[in-house]
């Protein structure tokens, strides 16, 4: 399939394969048995430019747009989607800068996210705030020219290791929802500190960590916007960037194609490669034909989004919900073709499967993505009226 | 700190299939690709700029698409390229290459280090590097592993020996050839490959070099290619297990089956 990708699309694809092939590759299978943080991976994404893909020209960055980074992300995704989510979740943390910032903000903090030198985390979910966000029980409160921050985020992607973290905290409890606000941290700042890194089923190369909020305080410049606006700031920035974790998906689900059809041409039983019976040759074409289906949806919802478009959090929804629920069904497979030899750890398609079950889960579990679209629906309909 | 670091073309051997009826390889529709050695000396010499400040100028000579491995060398990170490129230089061996190289090298200027691959992979000859540096009258150092430091006009770095290493020291400028011990050549950038791809590589000429016509090309070149033929393959291969009676065994055994004792 040809998406007619520009020169420069395709240039970027190009460097994303060869960090994949060159870096990636050799390593992930290391990094995932030992829990390992891929440091030396992040220095040559950072060296090779594409982390300033995502921000734009006047703070140092190239200005590209979602097509860009799906394509990044994908490309990554088909090596290892631990290290696809350490480089994403940089592009999820800086988006609540990106999208509501202050000149100042995007002044001070976006051309060391450009460099690599700050690796950003969004900090949203806790123990009692996941579909829900609404249950959000971290504090911020101003005092003079401070907000102190009180409370414990939990499973954040890139905690430790970022700079930068872009937190939501309730400021005011009376409001509900619209009693939220949007943080600015620096790691380093007293009261800040990490708990246990997880220790996860998949996407092991990244860290996951609690964030402890012990009167944490910091200026009250780093308030993203305005107070109460936490919550729609952190919705926007899921809408953005939630068509990324379909790229995740799509290059997982090509990743795990392209090792299962190689075992399988050379797997001879009963005489003959098993590429040679059509039992196989079904879920081949299906797996590909899914996965083509989901990188035409995310490449559309991206190209929609990178046109200036404002509503496309349904279609955004549907590109998560569709490469995810792929990713799943066509690691498995490959798993299945590969059978014995799929699941042991000598081959990298048992690795592909566990890390595609967290697509599903996190940036909204796909449930909720299905909420998304069918309220947005609803929505039109009753609009159409 | 000026740093020469000379790359070749070659095609990617990892793809060459050899014409058994000619015994010549074959090259059509083989992707062409920087000698990977070449790939050492250039990160090397981006560490060194990126330590001493500095400038990285990429020098090759080959047919005008070896254009295209002087335009990695900029995506890599590389300042400046120089082409050597005229018909004139074709058929030359190591020494009219070397002399070429060497000239080219003149013409450009001040520099303090000239690094290249320990060699290339398709002549694998490792002749080039050497016979440079003496054309250019400076010290040669091969099979360098690590650059300890850099102190004015003194280097002192690692040599890769068979066993162990030697610790070197040279006067500066030199030419070392390095090994793939040395480091981890990065991947390009995005904004070097946008450089290299709007890059217009202008050649220089054998009379822009001011060579001598007799020490270039075919007639410079004192060696000659009578035949290119691959080893003859091995053949089929047993080893022998269990302890040395057993083997003696079985190997008499063999060697009876086969009538050869």
């Amino acid at each position: 399939m040809d998406y007619l990708l520009t020169e420069e699309q395709i240039m970027i694809r190009d460097l994303a394969r060869q960090i994949a092939v060159e870096k990636i590759v050799p390593v992930r299978a290391e990094l995932d048995e030992q829990n390992k943080f891929p440091r030396d991976i992040m220095k040559a994404i950072a060296q090779a430019d594409l982390y300033a893909l995502f921000i734009p020209e006047e703070y140092g960055g190239l200005g590209k747009k979602s097509l860009e980074l799906c394509i990044t992300v994908e490309e990554l995704s088909k090596a290892c989607v631990g290290v696809a989510t350490t480089y994403a979740s940089s592009a999820l943390g800086t988006y609540p800068i990106l999208l509501y910032g202050s000149e100042e903000q995007k002044k001070k903090f976006l051309p060391d996210v450009a460099t690599g030198k700050s690796l950003v985390a969004f900090g949203l979910t806790e123990a009692n705030a996941g579909s829900d966000a609404s249950g959000i029980q971290t504090t911020a409160k101003l005092e003079g020219n401070e907000y102190v921050l009180n409370g414990t985020k939990q499973w954040i992607t890139n905690g430790g290791e970022a700079e930068l973290y872009t937190i939501i905290a309730i400021t005011d409890k009376s409001k509900g929802p619209r009693g939220a606000s949007a943080f600015i941290v620096e790691k380093g700042t007293p009261g800040f500190t990490f708990g246990k890194k997880e220790n996860k089923m998949g996407i092991r190369a990244s860290s996951t960590t609690e964030l402890i909020f012990n009167d944490c305080r910091i200026p009250k410049e780093n308030l993203i916007s305005k107070q109460g606006m936490g919550f729609i700031i952190a919705m926007k920035t899921l809408d953005s960037s939630r068509t990324g974790v379909g790229a995740m998906g799509v290059g997982v689900a090509q990743g795990a194609i392209d090792e299962a059809i190689s075992f399988a041409k050379n797997r001879v039983q009963f005489g003959q490669p098993i590429t040679s019976f059509q039992a196989i040759q079904h879920m081949f074409a299906d797996m590909q034909t899914q996965t083509e289906a989901a990188r035409s949806l995310v490449y559309s919802v991206a190209r929609y989004i990178d046109s200036g478009a404002k509503d496309f959090s349904r279609a955004s929804a549907m590109a998560k919900l569709f490469g995810t629920d792929v990713s799943m069904k066509v690691t498995t497979d490959a798993v299945q073709i590969m059978g014995g030899s799929g699941y042991m750890k000598e081959y990298p398609v048992e690795k592909m499967m566990r890390d595609a079950k967290i697509l599903q889960i996190f940036e909204g579990a796909n449930q909720i993505q299905r909420n998304v679209i069918a309220l947005d629906m609803i929505r039109e309909a009753t609009r159409a009226k | 700190m000026h740093i020469i670091v000379l790359v070749k073309q070659v095609p990617d051997t990892s793809e060459v299939k050899i014409n058994r009826e000619t015994n010549t390889l074959i090259r059509d529709g083989v992707p062409s690709i920087i000698n990977p050695y070449d790939r050492y000396a250039i990160e090397e010499a981006l560490r060194l700029r990126e330590k001493h400040g500095g400038k990285v100028t990429a020098v090759t000579m080959g047919p005008p698409q070896a254009a295209e491995a002087l335009k990695e060398a900029v995506s890599l990170g590389a300042d400046d390229v120089v082409l050597l490129s005229d018909r004139a230089f074709a058929g030359a061996d190591t020494w009219a290459t070397s002399y070429a190289l060497s000239q080219g090298i003149r013409k450009i200027g001040d520099f303090d280090l000239v690094i290249a691959g320990k060699q290339a992979i398709d002549g694998d000859t490792a002749q080039v590097g050497p016979e440079t540096a003496d054309m250019l009258g400076i010290p040669f150092v091969a099979y360098i592993r690590k650059i300890e430091r850099v102190e004015g006009k003194k280097m002192v770095a690692e040599r890769l020996m068979d066993e162990g290493y030697d610790v070197v020291e040279t006067s500066l400028p030199a030419l070392i050839t390095v090994v793939k011990e040395i480091n981890e050549p990065r991947v390009p950038s995005l904004k070097g490959k946008m450089k290299a791809k709007s890059l217009k590589v202008t050649a220089w000429t054998a009379a822009d070099i001011g060579s001598d016509e007799n020490k270039i090309g075919l007639r410079g070149s004192p060696t000659q290619v009578v035949r290119i033929f691959p080893p003859t393959p091995r053949g089929q291969r047993e080893i022998l297990s269990g302890n040395v009676e057993e083997q003696v065994a079985s190997l008499a055994k063999k060697l009876k089956e086969q009538s050869l004792i």
